[in-house]
């Protein structure tokens, strides 16, 4: 049960990204190109329920099922790391029209090539293992 | 039924896949985790060993265990639709995109994803490489570096109204933008 049910949200995240088209590489294109409100009306969504969502937990102060009070631990603050991380990140969603949870899902929609493209994608988070020390965070 | 059963085949409309995405995040946070997919790379390259050449890797992956189980969960996802929820009908994407895309050499959509460049006889070509392989290099390091890729900072960041994931959405869309707009007309004519 432990396993499964993480499975089974997996399984949902697929139908979604799957169904939404937010996987396909036409839909960055467009939304790229600003040429279709698709993808940011995804996005604002999520965002917009999220939001009012996390604020909700955090004023009821809600647990977890196994009873630990909900905490959400804000990433470091910082300016490079995000803004050349992000732009380096924005180039390879552009060119290969997929950020990492779509690259699976695409892969097991029968998208075999997308193999390659999860593998490269793993040297490159290898290889900035490796630079880490060496960048500017 | 039958009528239920053409809604689930046809393309969700953008309201609900944003609830559903929404839902996801929720379920995942009152399961105690945190959505955010990209954090599979760094848990596969420490569980290949990669411990050995960098201390980043050097952590406890297998508290990742369910992400990956999560990541399973995906996949499969992705081949039910394709084989029981599908129309199989190409994406309806925007005119004015057809016409872009024409002038890189792109013809109309037949399916989800444009066979012209996911094929491997395109992956090894010269722009096959560089947007492929190069593109998903680009990826696995950006979203390391970013610490965050769209589900960790532009869904699970924002909701949470954190600055640092505004920052790294601002430079989601500064390289998606350069790349659609100046380095794509290049890349094409290789």
């Amino acid at each position: 049960m432990k396993v499964l049910k993480f499975i089974l949200v997996g399984i949902v995240f697929g139908i979604v990204m799957t169904k939404s088209e937010a996987l396909s590489w036409y839909r960055i294109q467009e939304m790229f190109r600003f040429q279709s409100f698709h993808m940011y009306g995804i996005i604002g969504t999520t965002v917009v329920l999220g939001a009012i969502s996390i604020f909700l937990i955090k004023k009821l102060q809600l647990r977890d099922i196994s009873g630990i009070p909900i905490v959400i631990i804000p990433k470091e603050k910082s300016v490079a790391r995000y803004l050349i991380g992000g732009t380096i990140f924005g180039l390879g969603w552009a060119m290969t029209g997929a950020c990492p949870g779509p690259m699976f899902v695409s892969l097991g929609y029968g998208v075999g090539v997308m193999s390659v493209v999860i593998i490269s994608a793993l040297f490159g988070t290898f290889f900035y293992g490796l630079m880490k020390d060496y960048l500017p965070h | 039924m039958q009528t239920a059963i053409e809604f689930v085949r046809q393309p969700w409309p953008w309201y609900i896949s944003g609830m559903a995405i929404a839902a996801i995040m929720l379920t995942l946070i009152f399961f105690g985790k945190h959505f955010g997919f990209s954090s599979n790379f760094k848990a596969l390259c420490a569980a290949c060993g990669a411990g050995k050449a960098s201390s980043f890797f050097d952590y406890d992956w297998k508290a990742q265990k369910w992400n990956l189980w999560f990541l399973v969960g995906s996949m499969i996802g992705g081949w039910l639709t394709a084989n029981f929820l599908s129309n199989g009908e190409p994406v309806q994407i925007a005119e004015s995109t057809i016409k872009d895309l024409a002038t890189l050499g792109l013809g109309v959509p037949t399916g989800i994803q444009p066979a012209e460049i996911f094929n491997f006889s395109f992956l090894f070509s010269a722009q096959g490489i560089l947007l492929l392989a190069g593109g998903g290099f680009l990826v696995g390091f950006g979203t390391r570096y970013a610490d965050g890729c769209t589900s960790g900072h532009a869904i699970s960041g924002l909701s949470n109204l954190q600055l640092p994931s505004l920052i790294s959405v601002i430079g989601f869309f500064i390289g998606g933008l350069v790349m659609t707009h100046l380095l794509y007309p290049l890349i094409f004519k290789i």
